[in-house]
């Protein structure tokens, strides 16, 4: 019997081995966008950013060139890199819920206002996980959390922030979805939202993300399989998949 | 020999940043340097250039990271407060060796403090400023002519030597009109490439990675030495400093930027008197003068030190002088700026002092 290849790494990722933990999506993730890249045909012109927290490292992972931002500056960084090299490059950045919506808010909010032809890539696990599982701006109401061990209390440390509903409303977005890494049918739409985030890159119609719900199984102290079942239980009834903001079109 | 023409000072530099191939810039108002980012919204669309106006300092010094990430000319202003928030950046900008100049319009601090001329940010601009084991290259004008040169100086060293340079300016260089003769347009096809380490995708060669970052200490280690054999090199051939009617110098004053103009004139004074006043002028302020520092201290019966400050400068002036002589200091802060007559008769004290 003849074995034929049917699957192999995408191009866009490099030989080097993941950092992340067991059960981890990160790596789903970084798949995924590698393999849109391989697919668009983008990844010889592509310049990505990341952020810092678990995924500090993705510039180590993707086989693109690559830096790392301060802290939540991600998309400040992202956008000195596309005004220097102009429309004809992509670049994009990965962050997490802490870099993306505590420390770089600001930066999020006029990046996409002024509709900064970037990409971002958001995966929101509801926790910090590199630095040991402190509360996130989209941490759940009730849940436990280093730096929340009573549970979060909202009346308190304030509400689970929505960053796709809150930036939905700028003009300067083009594509905005929110979607899970949770089950196979949630990971091929996680691929073709990428696709349509890079297309509005493409197309110059302005700024684009894809808000990933994700996992952390170290953190929330569940296995990798609890981890998938409790995420779907609460964190989607929190942050309702959909998209949200669509000038891109059919791209069939 | 080009023709002068009469220009205020922050315009004066984003002129010149321009001629230097600068088309992009990256910035936030704040006084007294807003009209360095109005000047540059009106001048850059006209040579197919960027102005962004960022959302924060914060913001602005992240863009001038990216846009030196892929090797092209960057620069922006701010002034002391604005410098401070972008301190986080310029730290990360040393440790990823990125060229690209900040132009700092010192005011008075510190916390809000005022909009006047002041040079109280000198340890911040000198020392390092943000975290980490880095300094600046730092240049300070003390003539717009010589601002307008140090803008090119600032983008050619940064670029040498990979590494930001700052060009340490007060707002009486900000405000203050003077003819200056600009320097030629640089054609941009002449501006270096960086191709070997530039982020601009990878375009069929290897991936290249700009990072201020390793986990492990030993490697960092060596990130850092790298950092440091580069300064030993600044420091080697880079130094500048004036030194004025130091020939026979019986007395040195020691003073930088706006206060070393000042300083000239007190020299005249004292002169003008029989006194043999000299003044050492430091242009860069990193890598300081000590040399020229101790050399003064040789031939002087003191070496006085004049900042519009309470006494940052001063210190490397003690170091250069190494307690060979004594080391008076005369300053004024909160963006007062001292009058020749007054740092005059502050000198003349000083000859009392037994």
């Amino acid at each position: 019997m003849q074995a034929k290849l049917t699957l192999s790494r995408p191009k866009a990722l490099t030989d080097k081995e993941f950092t992340y933990c067991p059960g981890c999506l990160h790596g789903v993730a970084h798949r995924l966008v590698a393999e849109v890249l391989d697919e668009m045909g983008l990844r010889e012109k592509t310049v990505m950013v990341a952020p810092v927290g678990c995924s500090v490292f993705a510039y180590e992972f993707f086989n693109v060139d690559g830096t790392v931002a301060p802290h939540g500056r991600a998309t400040a960084v992202a956008t000195g890199i596309k005004r220097a090299l102009g429309p004809d490059k992509t670049v994009f950045t990965y962050q997490g819920d802490g870099d993306l919506a505590a420390i770089g808010t600001a930066e999020t909010v006029h990046t996409a206002n002024r509709g900064e032809k970037v990409t971002t890539i958001f995966i929101n696990n509801a926790i910090y996980g590199m630095t040991g599982g402190q509360m996130a701006p989209t941490t759940l109401e009730g849940m436990k959390t280093t730096t929340s061990p009573y549970g979060r209390d909202v009346s308190d440390m304030g509400y689970p922030i929505h960053v796709c509903e809150m930036l939905q409303n700028l003009k300067g977005v083009a594509y905005l979805e929110r979607v899970s890494l949770l089950d196979p049918r949630g990971i091929m739409n996680a691929k073709k939202a990428l696709k349509k985030a890079f297309t509005a890159q493409e197309k110059g119609l302005g700024y684009s993300l894809v808000e990933m719900i994700s996992t952390c199984p170290t953190n929330w102290g569940l296995s990798p399989v609890e981890s998938l079942k409790w995420a779907k239980e609460k964190m989607i009834n929190e942050f309702p998949l959909g998209v949200f903001v669509d000038k891109v079109g059919d791209t069939k | 020999m080009a023709e002068k023409i009469m220009m205020k000072g922050t315009e004066a530099m984003g002129e010149a940043a321009i001629r230097c191939g600068a088309r992009l810039y990256f910035g936030y108002p704040i006084t007294p340097q807003s009209e360095l980012p109005e000047y540059m919204s009106r001048r850059l669309p006209q040579v197919e250039g960027t102005f962004l106006q960022a959302e924060s300092e914060v913001a602005a010094v992240n863009m001038i990271y990216g846009a030196a990430c892929t090797g092209t000319r960057v620069f922006t202003s701010t002034s002391s407060p604005g410098f401070s928030l972008m301190m986080e950046g310029v730290s990360y900008m040393a440790g990823a060796e990125l060229p690209a100049v900040f132009i700092n319009v010192v005011r008075g601090g510190p916390g809000l403090g005022d909009i006047q001329p002041a040079q109280s940010d000198y340890f911040q601009a000198t020392k390092g400023g943000g975290h980490g084991d880095y300094h600046l290259i730092v240049l300070s004008p003390a003539t717009l002519q010589e601002a307008v040169e140090h803008i090119e100086l600032a983008f050619n060293l940064a670029d040498k030597y990979r590494t930001p340079s700052l060009i340490l300016a007060d707002g009486m260089l900000g405000q203050m009109m003077e003819p200056v003769e600009l320097p030629e347009f640089k054609d941009l096809s002449d501006l270096p490439k960086h191709e070997d380490w530039a982020l601009k995708g990878k375009n069929g060669r290897e991936k290249h990675i700009v990072t201020s970052f390793d986990i492990n200490a030993d490697e960092l280690e060596q990130m850092n030495i790298r950092y440091q054999n580069t300064y030993r090199k600044i420091e080697e051939n880079e130094v500048r400093c004036e030194e004025y009617m130091m020939e026979d110098a019986e007395y040195t004053v020691v003073a930088y930027g706006t206060m070393g103009r000042i300083m000239k004139t007190v020299v005249k004074m004292a002169r003008d008197e029989g006194i043999k006043l000299g003044l050492v002028r430091p242009i860069t302020v990193w890598p300081f003068p000590y040399d020229a520092i101790s050399r003064a201290a040789d031939k002087s019966k003191f070496v006085m030190s004049v900042e519009m400050s309470v006494g940052q400068m001063w210190e490397d002036v003690r170091l250069g002088v190494n307690g060979k002589v004594p080391t008076p200091f005369y300053g004024r802060t909160g963006g007062v700026v001292p009058t020749p007559v007054e740092v005059y008769e502050a000198f003349k004290k000083q000859l009392e002092v037994k």
